[in-house]
């Protein structure tokens, strides 16, 4: 196991190199200038050629596209992540700062989804056809369908505007606030986990049926088992394995998410901060927040990889 | 000898999208204590149907027990609720069974002792050292070696004759009285068939249970069963003792499905004869006998009459068979 994960994390290295060098170049290769957007329309009028030339050095973008990267990557290994174009602070300090708000949004989202999708699925499967399985196939069915943008609009003006229940927008550190950080939260928590909780039910579901019906089972039934113990010890471990996928797949669509969820509710996460370097073009920070992002979501897939192995045994003696 | 359990007019039915299959239609038979009965017939015929319907382990839907008793130990089990705490105690204790596929009957992520030792627990109490120590004393008397260090495997280390081993050492883990062996040696590949059947028999012999062998192989019946019921298309079509049976064999399907059969004791170069045509489509079926389309001894009575019951035949034995034909 030890040579195994030692071998993943050398292939995640070459996986953080080739996401960040591609959108490296995608960056550069969309239209527009991050100096002339970051002195915008009035004062580029007023800047010469030379001055412009030198807020290129500045900011080093006048060398070659590869010694830049190059350049890049050098300053990674060292700490440093450059500045940023538009508000010329330290990039390292600004997802220091944004990143721990995406998580913690992301996070009780993804516990959520966890937490209320993986019964949910199970009681589905165990009362096949029932009532409760109908209706809960149909809830997430639509919740899968939804758009969350949409959706985080439409609870703005309905808990926020109308009923005045919850804040509508910001957010507040649990440790400042606590009370007010979790009213804050309850919306855009629930936009976020919406579709990872569908589909965690409808994946649940499907796959405990399918284990429902192996032999083993069965054999399981055989023994005078409850059907507690059935369902807990028998067919849970192994109806599993495509759950925990689900959920390494559900860490990449959270930071997604997150992009629109953070912005419909003016949260300062690093969605946000990335939407926002985007459109200035702010090449640093889009950087930052795509090696941060890349670097979570493969860890997040080793983390998978070890479940199988704890799940599986057949994996875990290859 | 005692009557032990005894399967009066079971009829076990499935709902399909295709239409209603009668998997087993009427079916009645009895075994006493410490017998070995065998139910033979070709796939689809109902005979695993019949045993699940016995432990109440019919999926359902689409399936469902809608008529017959089953008598064991003075009460019937289909009164029970089939996963009511009652049958519960009834599966793995009293009636226990060994299935077809060793290869995926044993839970792939659980090692053998939790697997092994969950009946243990439930139905004779021990606690968790004393039900592996019990456990891995019946894999040693199954044959597997070391048994004390291969109870903490799982199931993918072990062959496949080795998973049914296991099986069997777990299905009479708590005495039962009846063993069902559900088609047990079919997976497996001949040599293994056999001793795999011997291990059986001197298990149950040694527990003093009976046990019931499923089964589409005459050849394996031959040798341990005491009486036999011939299966046809969810009905029995003859039973007798394994002597009347392979001795004088009545009903055209039994006669059919023994001239398929080699035998190691004919002396000349006799022909196997295959049945011809397909066994029959269980869905919507005709009232009339299922094997006419098949029978060379089949007559206009056969065409219009119903299919007809069990008659017992004539002699002292218990030889019955279900057809109008005296072939």
């Amino acid at each position: 196991m030890g040579a195994y994960i030692i071998r993943r994390l050398i292939q995640a290295f070459f996986v953080l190199l080739i996401v960040t060098f591609l959108i490296f170049i995608a960056m550069r290769a969309l239209p527009g200038d991050p100096i002339l957007i970051f002195l915008g329309e009035a004062e580029t009028e007023s800047t010469t050629e030379e001055q412009l030339q030198e807020l290129r050095k500045e900011f080093g973008l006048d060398k070659p596209i590869m010694v830049q990267y190059a350049n890049w990557v050098i300053g990674v290994t060292r700490g440093d992540f450059g500045e940023s174009i538009s508000y010329g602070d330290d990039v390292l300090t600004m997802i220091a700062e944004s990143l721990p708000i995406t998580l913690h949004i992301g996070s009780l989202a993804f516990i959520l989804s966890a937490v209320l999708g993986i019964p949910a699925g199970i009681i589905c499967a165990i009362r096949r056809g029932g009532n409760i399985d109908a209706s809960v196939t149909l809830t997430a069915n639509l919740g899968i369908c939804v758009p969350v943008f949409w959706l985080g609009i439409l609870f703005i003006y309905f808990f926020g505007l109308k009923l005045q229940w919850l804040p509508i927008q910001g957010y507040t550190s649990p440790f400042d606030d606590f009370w007010l950080s979790f009213r804050k939260s309850i919306m855009p928590v629930f936009c976020l986990s919406v579709f990872t909780l569908a589909s965690t039910t409808r994946q649940t579901r499907s796959s405990m049926l399918e284990v429902i019906r192996q032999d083993y089972i069965r054999t399981a039934w055989s023994k005078g088992l409850k059907e507690r113990e059935v369902i807990a010890r028998h067919v849970l471990k192994n109806g599993l394995i495509p759950i925990v996928t689900l959920k390494g797949f559900h860490v990449r669509l959270l930071f997604g998410g997150s992009v629109l969820v953070e912005t419909v509710f003016n949260i300062p996460g690093m969605g946000r901060l990335a939407v926002d370097a985007i459109f200035n073009q702010d090449y640093p920070i889009v950087q930052g927040v795509a090696l941060m992002t890349a670097l979570i979501v493969v860890l997040a897939n080793l983390l998978v990889d070890i479940s199988y192995g704890w799940l599986d045994p057949r994996i875990r003696y290859q | 000898m005692a009557v032990l359990l005894e399967v009066k007019n079971l009829k076990t039915q499935f709902y399909t999208d295709r239409g209603l299959v009668k998997a087993v239609d009427g079916v009645s038979y009895h075994i006493d204590e410490k017998e070995t009965i065998a139910i033979v017939g070709e796939s689809g015929c109902g005979k695993s149907v019949s045993q699940l319907s016995i432990m109440q382990l019919i999926q359902s839907p689409p399936g469902k027990i809608v008529d017959g008793t089953i008598l064991f130990e003075g009460r019937d089990l289909l009164e029970y609720e089939a996963n009511g705490d009652e049958m519960r105690s009834i599966r793995g204790g009293k009636i226990a069974i060994v299935f077809q596929e060793p290869m995926t009957s044993l839970n792939p992520v659980l090692t053998l002792e939790r697997q092994m030792t969950e009946s243990l627990k439930i139905h004779l109490g021990m606690e968790k050292e004393e039900a592996r120590t019990r456990a891995s004393e019946l894999l040693s008397a199954v044959g597997i070696p070391d048994a004390e260090k291969r109870i903490d495997d799982y199931p993918h280390q072990y062959s496949g004759g080795m998973r049914q081993r296991v099986m069997i050492a777990m299905a009479l883990s708590c005495n039962p009285k009846i063993l069902i062996a559900d088609e047990p040696t079919t997976a497996l590949d001949v040599t293994t068939q056999a001793q795999l059947l011997e291990l059986m028999t001197d298990m149950v012999a040694r527990f003093k249970a009976s046990l019931v062998i499923v089964t589409h192989n005459l050849g394996v019946v031959a040798r341990y069963a005491q009486r036999l019921y011939v299966m046809y298309a969810g009905r029995i079509v003859e039973s007798g003792t394994s002597k009347e049976i392979f001795g004088t064999p009545r009903h055209p399907y039994t006669i059919a499905l023994l001239a398929c059969v080699p035998r190691l004791d004919e002396e000349d170069d006799r022909k196997l004869v295959p049945i011809t045509g397909m066994p029959p489509n269980l869905i919507n079926m005709a009232p009339v006998c299922a094997f006419l389309p098949r029978c060379p001894y089949s007559t206009e009575k056969c065409r219009q009459e119903p299919w007809p019951d069990l008659r017992k035949l004539d002699g002292d034995g218990q030889h019955y068979v279900s057809c109008y034909v005296d072939t």
